[in-house]
């Protein structure tokens, strides 16, 4: 690290305040609410997935992969909640961790920016596909 | 007269007055005397920023008491004076010498070579610390973070503007005892250099700013507790502490700065208002032993009837 990386900093304080306060306004969120959000989804995860293990448990595993023991899953309303939670709760937990990583490893405007854009983008798309596929395959049942 | 005596006079007379300046501490060291190999870090960035780095080797006399900074010294004055390092009080009140010793950031003089049971000692500058020459760094990003976390009593209440009425924060030993520990510290840098978020990060402030933010908020004289919160919560304040322990491991004072950090997180979420648990004082005098002993036999006799 050398005197010149340290008043690139300096300067890219400012820009990143801006930054956080960008993003701040976007999600109307501070930093620590944002954390808490994420350790209440990162328990609540580990609370559903172990109820999604135990119910896996209830059939031999060759069995529970079949197509129409799959399809049946859905047809269960209570199930396909459980389903669209764990979606909703290991979408948030995981793509803000990664925002975490990502933004320590460089602290650019450009790049906080595009972290921040992408792990937004990318939650809101993981977690519209996977409703569509619960809602889709629940409706396959009537068919 | 003697004519086999040696004149001594004439002897010194020939030695420069290093060489017996020299010569008459090695006769007066201990019969343990020892030398070590010191392997000091040289470059100097300033002047010459394509300098390489490379490491100078000195053999050095110590004793058992001897401290690195005694052995930086020694080499500065006898071998290479143009070694850079920053020292001052010499004991560990200033936090001026710090340094990478032997892979672990510490103090040089309060680090003792015996107690590093080797004979190869590497002084290299503090990391995550940009290099000036040699030892020295470059403090002014860390002074930066210090700062942004206010590290002042805020108190719109206090009547300082009236100089007619003399007026005097009011604490309690016990109030003091909230933030006293957070209050030793130095700014020595060393918790700065152990953290491996500073090593990645550049804006995250630091185990040093963020204990001291805890060191004011925890104040009771203070009452600007929100903004200080504030500046700490953002995506590079204090949540990407990810509890190392190196801070409070390194740090020479016992501020344990993981210890602030973390108490104020809870403080953050709002999910508890913990503090630093005060350790409560025993009386061990004899007159309690006594009085603790008549209490176990009272017991006693209530259980036997």
């Amino acid at each position: 690290m050398t005197s010149d990386s340290i008043k690139n900093n300096n300067r890219n304080k400012n820009n990143s305040k801006n930054t956080t306060q960008w993003f701040s306004n976007i999600t109307l969120l501070r930093e620590s609410q944002i954390m808490k959000i994420h350790y209440i989804t990162g328990v609540g995860a580990l609370f559903v997935v172990a109820i999604h293990i135990m119910m896996r448990l209830i059939m031999p595993f060759n069995m529970s992969l079949e197509f129409e023991n799959v399809i049946l899953n859905y047809k269960n309303v209570f199930y396909a909640l459980l389903l669209e939670s764990i979606l909703i709760l290991i979408a948030i937990h995981g793509f803000n961790g990664l925002r975490v990583i990502l933004l320590e490893i460089r602290q650019t405007q450009i790049w906080e920016r595009a972290v921040n854009i992408l792990v937004i983008v990318a939650m809101i798309g993981i977690i519209a596909y996977g409703t569509r596929t619960i809602i889709i395959a629940n409706g396959f049942s009537l068919g | 007269m003697n004519i086999f005596k040696k004149d001594k006079r004439k002897e010194i007379k020939n030695e420069s007055p290093l060489e017996i300046k020299r010569s008459n501490i090695s006769t007066t060291t201990s019969s343990n005397k020892s030398s070590v190999k010191l392997r000091v870090f040289r470059i100097n960035a300033v002047q010459n920023p394509n300098d390489v780095p490379h490491f100078d080797e000195f053999h050095v006399p110590v004793k058992r008491w001897t401290t690195v900074l005694d052995a930086l010294l020694d080499a500065k004055s006898y071998q290479d004076s143009s070694i850079g390092i920053r020292y001052s009080c010499r004991m560990a009140s200033c936090g001026s010498c710090g340094m990478k010793i032997n892979g672990i950031p510490r103090l040089a003089c309060y680090t003792k070579i015996s107690d590093l049971d080797t004979n190869t000692i590497t002084c290299e500058p503090l990391p995550n610390f940009p290099y000036i020459r040699d030892l020295v760094t470059d403090f002014s990003q860390f002074f930066n973070h210090h700062r942004s976390v206010m590290p002042f009593i805020q108190n719109k209440k206090a009547d300082i503007p009236d100089v007619n009425e003399l007026s005097e924060y009011e604490q309690s030993p016990q109030d003091l005892d909230k933030f006293l520990q957070f209050s030793y510290c130095i700014k020595c840098g060393l918790c700065y250099s152990a953290c491996p978020t500073v090593a990645t990060d550049l804006k995250f402030p630091g185990p040093q700013a963020l204990s001291q933010a805890y060191r004011y908020f925890a104040d009771s004289r203070d009452s600007d507790k929100s903004n200080r919160l504030k500046v700490i919560d953002t995506s590079h304040g204090i949540w990407r502490c990810h509890f190392a322990g190196s801070c409070s491991n390194v740090c020479p004072k016992g501020v344990d700065p993981a210890l602030g950090i973390q108490l104020l997180r809870s403080h953050l979420l709002g999910i508890s208002n913990s503090e630093k648990k005060i350790a409560k004082l025993q009386d061990r005098s004899l007159n309690s032993y006594r009085e603790e002993e008549e209490e176990k036999e009272k017991e006693k006799e209530e259980e036997k009837e």
